[in-house]
């Protein structure tokens, strides 16, 4: 893990005075009450159907996971883990996994934040990238998106809506970013504020788990927290260089966290939570 | 053959074959259209209600399409391998099958492209693939290498149309069918690039993704193992493929049309490209066996989940590899055409399920520990839409057959 976090800051130097937004999960504050989810779909315009209850083809940009520690009451632990994109950088000769693969570069890896992007006007629907992305953050599009009668009007206006056959995933509320930048250059300013960029998952979340910022700047709140004898990122082992932390102080969930499915700890069950 | 009970199209057959009437050509094309017509009612579906008519999903985006794929692609070497030995290695007697071998290339590769098509579910975006190219991506090569070599394998197909008895009547067809002749040995070296690397990046596809353990192989420069035994494989199956159509189209014609001689050539160097690929192929799998480790990924928990137990390595490597191995390379067991036969459908069929290990296997285990196995069968929508390209093959095999010279040796081994 250590030669992993090592190699990511190696990776800083391609990010001078540029942002890495990532974020931070402390998963003993995360409740998982999904308020993160409901937030996103709203913020990204993320269709749904009437019957969403099959999660295999249900588009989820942020998705909870519900694990527990498999042992009996009263020992019975749980966790929750909200997985977003994890806005991979990839490490070594290793480019972010699904950017590397897309044939038509409707997938990009942004070196000014660090944010990995989706155009879907570009998307063919090939779903190589699905199959590249080992976290199963991407979701594809099976049906065209409807919403109920009158809901259209409540849209977001700064997400555009996708079609059928292409793929979608977190984008960090990209918007938002454009949206604090424009201002920010309106006033004549260069560099954003910490509070002036959050995605909309972050100011949902009741139980603040979540923290949003530029890791590496040290008077973002995510600076500290990833330095957490307790952080950790999920499947750091592939060398995958994912934005996203979490943090726990429950060994079992961090190991749960890291594990390959191949080691996992033993009584960590499956239990997928929406 | 009299005049009079002749078919009324006989004066398009070749130069002295017997073809059935036409009557009954009419009666088998007429059944092939059935499964035909289900398949484009599926194609349809696909493109008209979008792809939830299918059974993928979320954790499997890549499933029989793209296995099939693969495998048909694989089969379909033969029509570069054996136009490989024919003009560059030059045996010769392989000119009484290279014909064919490339006409079944160019259903397999007219096949896979029309796969692809119906896997996007939205063929019409389908160019970005060339505009928008990603140079990094396994699949770009892929899409353009299979673009270009079908191009070369319809220009490999066209003299062959141009040798239609009535066509080349026609003075220009007749020296152009005898130009693209002559040109062939180019033509044909430049399929065998084209072919070698879209072959290689087929194996690519899936050994380049490192967030897959089960796929994930290191290799040399860009290229991951998996890119070099896919060409292997490949061209140790291929000729395997042309030995079964053309048994099976012997079988059809209820006629000899290739001499013994010819196909035990393709046989034994398939045989012997088979062994070369399953020493390679399992120093392949010890090491990858070694570099899951180190990511923490045991050999076990690749196979801890049915249907995807050992017995998925067991069948690739041995049953469907080791057996048609030692068959081919025996002489005595070459001679006897049912075992040949056996052979030659065993390694086929080994290769087929080795693209589908690479896609699909490699998308049904599970990487995160908090994730599931979920289990993938296709329905069948996946099914008519993926054979309906193997029945379009047929059509053309068939008409093929019928006004084409594919066969040089038939008059010989058929005196009327």
């Amino acid at each position: 893990m250590k030669e992993v976090h090592h190699k990511a800051d190696e990776h800083h130097g391609a990010h001078k005075k540029t942002y890495k937004f990532g974020m931070v999960i402390d998963l003993d504050k995360c409740t998982g009450c999904g308020a993160c989810m409901v937030a996103c779909m709203a913020e990204n315009n993320v269709p749904f159907r009437k019957d969403n209850s099959d999660r295999l083809r249900s588009n989820l940009w942020m998705r909870v996971y519900k694990i527990s520690n498999g042992r009996p009451f009263p020992d019975l632990d749980i966790s929750f883990i909200p997985r977003p994109c994890q806005h991979c950088e990839g490490s070594g000769h290793h480019h972010t996994p699904c950017v590397s693969v897309c044939p038509a570069t409707a997938t990009d890896y942004s070196h000014e934040t660090g944010i990995v992007s989706q155009v879907y006007t570009r998307c063919f629907g090939c779903r190589y990238c699905m199959a590249a992305c080992p976290y199963h953050v991407r979701v594809f599009n099976w049906w065209d998106p409807t919403w109920p009668k009158g809901m259209e009007k409540y849209l977001n206006p700064d997400v555009s809506v996708r079609m059928r056959g292409v793929v979608e995933k977190c984008s960090f509320c990209y918007h938002r970013y454009q949206r604090a930048k424009n201002k920010a250059y309106a006033e004549g300013r260069r560099e954003l504020h910490e509070n002036e960029y959050q995605t909309a998952c972050t100011q949902a979340c009741p139980a603040g788990a979540i923290t949003f910022g530029d890791l590496k700047n040290p008077e973002h709140k995510v600076y500290k927290l990833k330095k957490s004898r307790y952080a950790f990122r999920l499947l750091e082992k592939l060398g995958t260089n994912p934005k996203v932390y979490y943090v726990s102080t429950r060994d079992w969930v961090r190991k749960a966290g890291d594990a390959y499915a191949g080691e996992e700890p033993k009584g960590v069950t499956h239990v997928t939570h929406a | 053959m009299n005049s009079a009970s002749a078919p009324f199209d006989s004066a398009l057959f070749p130069e002295g074959v017997k073809r059935c009437k036409f009557k009954w050509f009419l009666f088998w094309v007429a059944v092939v259209h059935g499964p035909l017509m289900v398949g484009v009612i599926a194609m349809l579906m696909c493109w008209g209600l979008a792809l939830n008519v299918t059974y993928l999903n979320n954790n499997y985006p890549f499933g029989l399409w793209i296995a099939a794929d693969l495998g048909i692609i694989a089969l379909g070497a033969g029509a570069f391998f054996t136009g490989f030995l024919r003009y560059i290695v030059n045996i010769d007697e392989l000119k009484n099958i290279v014909n064919y071998a490339v006409v079944i290339g160019v259903v397999c590769y007219a096949a896979a492209q029309g796969i692809l098509g119906v896997d996007i579910g939205q063929p019409l975006r389908g160019w970005f693939i060339f505009w928008h190219a990603n140079v990094h991506s396994m699949l770009t090569e892929v899409a353009f290498c299979i673009t270009c070599y079908f191009s070369v394998l319809c220009i490999e197909y066209l003299p062959l149309i141009l040798e239609n008895r009535q066509l080349n009547k026609l003075g220009f067809f007749h020296g152009m069918a005898h130009h693209l002749h002559g040109a062939m040995p180019t033509i044909a070296a430049v399929g065998v690039f084209l072919s070698f690397f879209h072959q290689g990046s087929l194996g690519g596809v899936p050994g380049v993704l490192y967030g897959r353990p089960f796929a994930y192989r290191e290799g040399f420069l860009v290229w991951p193992w998996t890119f070099f035994l896919f060409i292997l494989s490949a061209i140790a199956c291929g000729p395997c493929f042309t030995i079964l159509c053309t048994w099976i189209t012997e079988k059809c014609a209820g006629k000899r049309l290739v001499k013994r001689n010819v196909i035990d050539i393709l046989a034994k160097i398939s045989g012997r490209l088979l062994v070369l690929y399953l020493v390679l192929k399992t120093l392949d799998t010890v090491y990858w066996v070694v570099i899951a480790e180190k990511v923490g990924a045991p050999l076990s928990s690749f196979y801890a989940n049915q249907p995807f137990g050992y017995w998925v390595l067991i069948t690739e490597l041995g049953i469907l590899g080791v057996i048609p191995a030692i068959i081919l390379l025996n002489a005595k067991a070459r001679q006897n055409e049912n075992i040949l036969i056996i052979a030659c459908i065993l390694n086929c069929s080994g290769i087929f399920m080795n693209r589908w290990i690479m896609t699909v296997q490699a998308l049904a285990v599970p990487v995160m520990s908090f994730d599931k196995f979920i289990s993938y069968r296709p329905n069948w929508i996946e099914y008519a839409s993926t054979l309906m390209f193997v029945w379009l093959g047929v059509v053309v095999i068939m008409l093929s057959y019928r006004y084409l010279p594919i066969f040089p040796q038939e008059k010989e081994l058929n005196p009327s």
